[in-house]
């Protein structure tokens, strides 16, 4: 009775919803397309010094311009430009505190720029007014760190809670569409579970289904690979490319991992010291001879970025020049 | 020594300029708390959620201290009124203490102690766990679905949490007064009933307490957004709330006894 009453409001409001129909077209081919895309555009590796001003384009979702920001007198972002292609996925990569999660939270309007200009579909975010923020919002999703799932809530009620407050469909609907969503991330069995009982991967796996509950336009994640297993970065990484393109959505992937984000991403961003320090294709950078990219993308201990943290000289230290 | 006292003065200056700070953020972040709250009257079942988790999990305790309160008062003012050959007014002593004092601010000190830490623990770790922030991405604002509904939740709970503690404090006073000492029953509720004011006592009685719930929740609530988003940060930011909310609770007390029975 249940399932038949379902199927029935489900036609209805497909057919008077086209996103909902093309997203739920799209999610049944989900399991089928496992093939990731390749990056269909390159640009040369270019270091920041010499880098041109950034290319602004119609086809770009999220532009930053010459963006500053600082938390009271230490600067974080001294200068980022970036444009994000529409359907791309890009990765934002960086040193830790390098200001790449300051990025994602410009981006998401939760915090504004001290200068510079941020484009999200061509609104000027930091100047939209309370109402307009929030309805540009509500075509983004976002994947935190550790998942940020609510913790009185269920899995299911987490994936729900969006649908609820910005939909008034009916239970069953949401019921389905919560169950696509759980499917799409292989974790439908798990909707009656609570999130202390999900591993970390579950977790930002459930996290997920909850971003693109509402199908986004634009979803981000910040370092949606920490702490976890070889298997669950692999899924993950595999889920951030293809509901990307399931859902014709762009993604930003703020990431400190190289060998996962750059089998799926793009197109590269190398954030250091507040400024866009190289940027390209994760295969124009896996072979680019600047130094910092380098260290980075090979793991070196030393270089641009030095082992030991700024100090007085080791004799110094250890008294050696009073000794003698 | 100008030294220690250029450094006194600056340590002084500075406790002064950030006490004004933070009085300046907690009143912004009050008055963002209440114009949210048309989300409490559309959504109804938000509200009645934060009253179960204020109120009613805040009845046992509220219950037992009552009855021990009631008993405690009972076996004193007995003792007390039969050196003066009175102690038929012992109903009316009971009464009027818990109605008019010990109702309110004992049961606004064991709500900022049970209700006040859980509301600040809940959203200090909601804050440090990112849950607030997710909310926020989600075109949800967390003033209007999570803090605004929990102040009305705590503030409707207080009075009736203080009328429960009174009502159970006179059936403690006259179990030990009436049932085991042995005072008149007729006496003890007559009295009671003649010497107790409608407007006077009990709804002084429940303006002040609405006034404590007003304020031990809005400490709990600003205590709990404001704590840094670490284990060590939500630790103190309850302790802050416990300490702040009885400091206040009792502050408010004497301010509002000035005003309602000055000349009584």
């Amino acid at each position: 009775m249940h399932a038949q009453q379902s199927r029935t409001i489900c036609r209805q409001l497909l057919n008077r919803l086209p996103t909902l129909a093309t997203s739920a077209a799209k999610h049944s081919k989900i399991q089928a397309n496992a093939a990731i895309s390749q990056p269909s555009f390159e640009t040369e590796v270019q270091s920041g010094a010499s880098r041109p001003d950034p290319p602004v384009s119609a086809d770009d979702l999220v532009e930053l311009r010459e963006v500053e920001f600082g938390y009271d007198a230490r600067p974080v972002l001294t200068g980022i430009d970036m444009a994000i292609p529409r359907g791309k996925v890009v990765a934002i990569m960086g040193l830790s505190g390098s200001g790449k999660t300051t990025i994602l939270r410009l981006i998401g309007g939760q915090v504004k720029p001290s200068g510079g200009t941020i484009i999200v579909d061509g609104q000027r975010i930091h100047e939209l007014t309370h109402r307009e923020l929030y309805a540009l919002r509500r075509r983004m999703g976002m994947l935190f760190q550790f998942g940020a799932l609510f913790t009185d809530y269920s899995v299911f009620e987490n994936v729900a809670f969006p649908l609820r407050e910005h939909t008034r469909l009916p239970e069953a609907l949401i019921r389905d569409l919560v169950m696509m969503k759980l499917n799409a991330v292989g974790l439908r069995g798990a909707a009656g579970l609570k999130p202390e009982a999900l591993s970390g991967g579950m977790a930002r796996r459930v996290a997920l289904a909850r971003a693109i509950a509402l199908d986004p336009m634009l979803i981000m994640y910040d370092e949606p690979f920490t702490g976890l297993d070889p298997i669950s970065t692999g899924v993950i990484a595999n889920l951030i490319r293809r509901l990307n393109d399931a859902l014709g959505a762009t993604s930003i992937v703020v990431t400190h991992d190289v060998e996962a984000s750059f089998k799926i991403v793009d197109y590269v961003y190398f954030v250091s010291a507040g400024k866009v320090v190289a940027e390209g294709t994760p295969d124009l950078l896996s072979r680019s001879a600047e130094p910092f990219v380098q260290q980075f993308v090979r793991g070196e201990t030393d270089g641009p970025v030095p082992f030991h943290y700024p100090a007085q000289t080791y004799a110094d230290d250890l008294g050696l020049d009073r000794r003698t | 020594m100008i030294g220690a006292l250029d450094r006194g003065f600056r340590h002084i200056g500075h406790m002064v300029v950030d006490g004004v700070w933070k009085l300046g953020v907690a009143t912004r972040f009050s008055w963002f708390v209440v114009s949210r709250s048309g989300e409490c009257v559309r959504r109804v079942q938000l509200l009645l959620n934060e009253i179960y988790f204020c109120g009613t999990l805040s009845l046992i305790i509220i219950i037992v201290s009552g009855l021990f309160v009631g008993l405690v008062l009972g076996l004193q003012g007995y003792e007390t009124l039969k050196r003066y050959g009175s102690a038929e007014a012992l109903g009316t002593l009971v009464a009027l203490a818990l109605v008019r004092e010990l109702g309110p601010v004992v049961a606004a000190l064991l709500f900022a102690s049970r209700a006040g830490s859980a509301i600040t623990a809940k959203i200090g770790i909601m804050k440090a766990t990112e849950q607030l922030s997710a909310m926020e991405l989600m075109a949800v604002d967390p003033f209007a679905r999570v803090l605004s509904p929990i102040f009305w939740g705590g503030v409707i709970s207080m009075p009736l949490l203080a009328a429960i503690f009174s009502a159970v404090g006179v059936f403690g006073g006259y179990l030990i007064g009436v049932v085991i000492i042995g005072v008149d029953s007729g006496a003890f509720w007559s009295q009671m009933q003649a010497n107790v004011d409608l407007q006077e006592d009990i709804l002084n009685g429940l303006i002040k307490s609405a006034v404590f719930g007003v304020a031990v929740t809005l400490i709990a609530l600003f205590e709990g957004y404001d704590a840094p988003p670490t284990a060590e940060g939500v630790s103190y930011a309850v302790t802050r709330t416990v300490v702040t909310s009885a400091l206040a609770v009792l502050a408010l007390d004497f301010i509002l006894t000035s005003f309602m029975f000055a000349g009584v």
